[in-house]
């Protein structure tokens, strides 16, 4: 694989538990630098960030127990793009149905979302969906014990539905998908991503920094 | 472990009837592909997988951060120190840990036991682990496993029976170890193996892989696809012995993916916060500061037995071929 330019946006994925690789490799694929994220101290200079596929509540618990928390919605606050696959999607809600009472979450996106809604592993499917600012047509998407979106804000725009399920939204600069397209080899919802990385006004950390040219 | 660009459909040998297992849904969805089975094993990477027998387990181990939980009738441990046979466990059980829990449920069916299989899918268990713990149905057969469309996780020694066990339609591996005796060392020859044999197919012709595969007992397809993508195409998890964090850690700077802990939590001084340190382990495994934080006080380990002491029926790694 050809190796990013040195000016393309550097992209975190956080790597506490899930389908780090599979994010990471489609990164590099649409020429981004892929960063992995464990620590806080690994947020700096990265322009967006990835929330993987995997288990929310261990996801939740590690962001707690290694202070990952507060640097990350903080972040989010001040307009880091964020994009999340399944568990991601999880993590950005603002509110989860059928998830643990403590679970934590990191907000940014102006939805509830329903944990496991499709069901358990063995209602797990793939599907081709039509997705709002994905040309080329339907991607191929994996829903593995998906969560959907059960209710959006006024600020959220919703980007593909499987029946009458939400499953891909976006607001602002904060993008989910309920299925993964990091399974499928098609990396066009990491262009979109990276897109909206590479247009969000340079985040402010990035500003901050030495010798960031973009 | 699909390379993220290559779907992993192109590695499924077909074979036989149709397959049962891929369904067409409503509007146009599939449940069952090789994707959605093996898709779900790429989630749980990085994270512990514990064993459990009761729904207080269950709930202890999805507390500590574990990705899933595995349902069996009796740990390791307890299987060899109590002999007799071992098999799935009681649905009632099952249920009541499926209840108990929001994280993935897997459970145990005995080697080629087909029917224990169907039951376990039929309670809505997520992964069937075909496992040479419980005592073989069936000394010639594993389980067709494409004809399921809850996926499997089989045990391994060496890359040829990794690719069998995929040939049959298993959509996850783990090393086998030596269950029940909380000693990793067979866990790390396992994955040590493995990994070497992987290495080696890299490094051959491709007009070499042919005599590869006869030497592997594999079929070709497979070989060929594990010497291209330098790795398995499924996700490759460890187990059997592994008791600390520090094992935990060993095993994913092996190479491991992920990591299934047996008898090595319910079987210590303080279930709870070992559980926690080796989920933390699996996590941190390459910074040694947090591997030094967690592995304190944890209370006393599960009492190991010396794996190479063992007599050679009482190897569990042994079963299955």
């Amino acid at each position: 694989m050809a190796m990013p330019r040195t000016d393309a946006p550097r992209v975190g994925v956080l790597a506490l538990q899930g389908d780090v690789r599979e994010h990471v490799r489609a990164l590099l694929a649409v020429g981004a630098h892929a960063v992995e994220v464990r620590r806080a101290s690994d947020l700096d200079g990265v322009d967006g960030l990835v929330l993987p596929g995997g288990e929310s509540t261990t996801i939740g618990r590690l962001l707690r127990v290694f202070d990952l928390l507060e640097p990350l919605r903080g972040a989010i606050v001040d307009g880091l793009p964020v994009f999340g696959s399944c568990a991601g999607m999880i993590l950005l809600a603002r509110d989860v149905l059928d998830g643990r009472p403590d679970q934590p979450l990191l907000g940014g996106l102006d939805v509830v979302v329903r944990r496991n809604a499709f069901g358990r592993q063995v209602d797990s499917f793939e599907a081709e969906l039509d997705l709002a600012g994905v040309a080329g047509g339907p991607v191929r998407a994996v829903f593995i014990r998906a969560p959907w979106v059960e209710k959006v804000g006024d600020e959220v725009e919703v980007l593909g539905r499987v029946g009458d399920r939400t499953v891909a939204v976006r607001q602002d600069n904060v993008l989910a998908t309920a299925f993964h397209p990091e399974l499928t080899g098609d990396t066009r919802m990491h262009e979109l991503f990276v897109d909206i990385v590479e247009s969000a006004k340079p985040w402010k950390k990035t500003v901050e920094g030495m010798g960031r040219d973009r | 472990m699909s390379d993220g660009l290559t779907a992993p459909e192109s590695a499924q040998p077909r074979r036989g009837p149709a397959p049962a297992a891929e369904v067409p849904g409503v509007g146009g969805t599939h449940v069952g592909t090789a994707r959605v089975k093996r898709g779900m094993a790429e989630m749980l990477k990085g994270g512990v997988i514990m064993d459990v027998v009761t729904a207080d387990h269950a709930r202890i181990a999805e507390d500590a951060g574990a990705v899933a939980v595995m349902a069996l009738e009796r740990v390791p441990a307890d299987i060899r120190v109590q002999g007799g046979v071992a098999r799935m466990s009681d649905p009632e059980m099952i249920e009541g840990i499926i209840e108990a829990v929001s994280i993935p449920v897997m459970a145990k069916a005995r080697i080629g036991h087909f029917v224990e299989a169907q039951v376990l899918q039929e309670l809505g268990v997520d992964y069937v682990d075909e496992s040479e713990v419980l005592t073989p149905a069936d000394p010639h057969h594993h389980i067709d496993k494409w004809s399921f469309t809850v996926p499997f996780v089989c045990g391994a020694t060496n890359l040829g029976e990794a690719l069998r066990r995929i040939g049959e339609g298993a959509a996850m591996i783990r090393s086998k170890g030596e269950a029940g005796t909380g000693e990793v060392s067979n866990a790390v020859v396992h994955m040590r193996t493995i990994r070497g044999e992987i290495a080696r197919l890299s490094a051959l012709d491709p007009s070499e892989l042919y005599s590869a595969a006869k030497e592997l007992r594999a079929p070709y397809e497979l070989v060929a696809e594990v010497a291209r993508l330098g790795r398995l195409p499924v996700v490759l998890f460890t187990a059997g012995g592994i008791a600390t964090p520090a094992d935990a850690a060993l095993m994913m700077q092996l190479g491991a993916d992920g990591v299934f802990v047996g008898s090595g939590i319910f079987k210590s001084g303080d279930p709870a916060r070992r559980a926690r340190a080796i989920v933390e382990a699996t996590t941190m495994y390459n910074h040694a500061d947090v591997l030094a934080k967690v592995s304190r006080g944890l209370g006393e380990a599960m009492v190991g037995i010396n794996a190479s002491e063992l007599e050679p029926a009482a190897r569990f790694a042994d079963r299955g071929w």
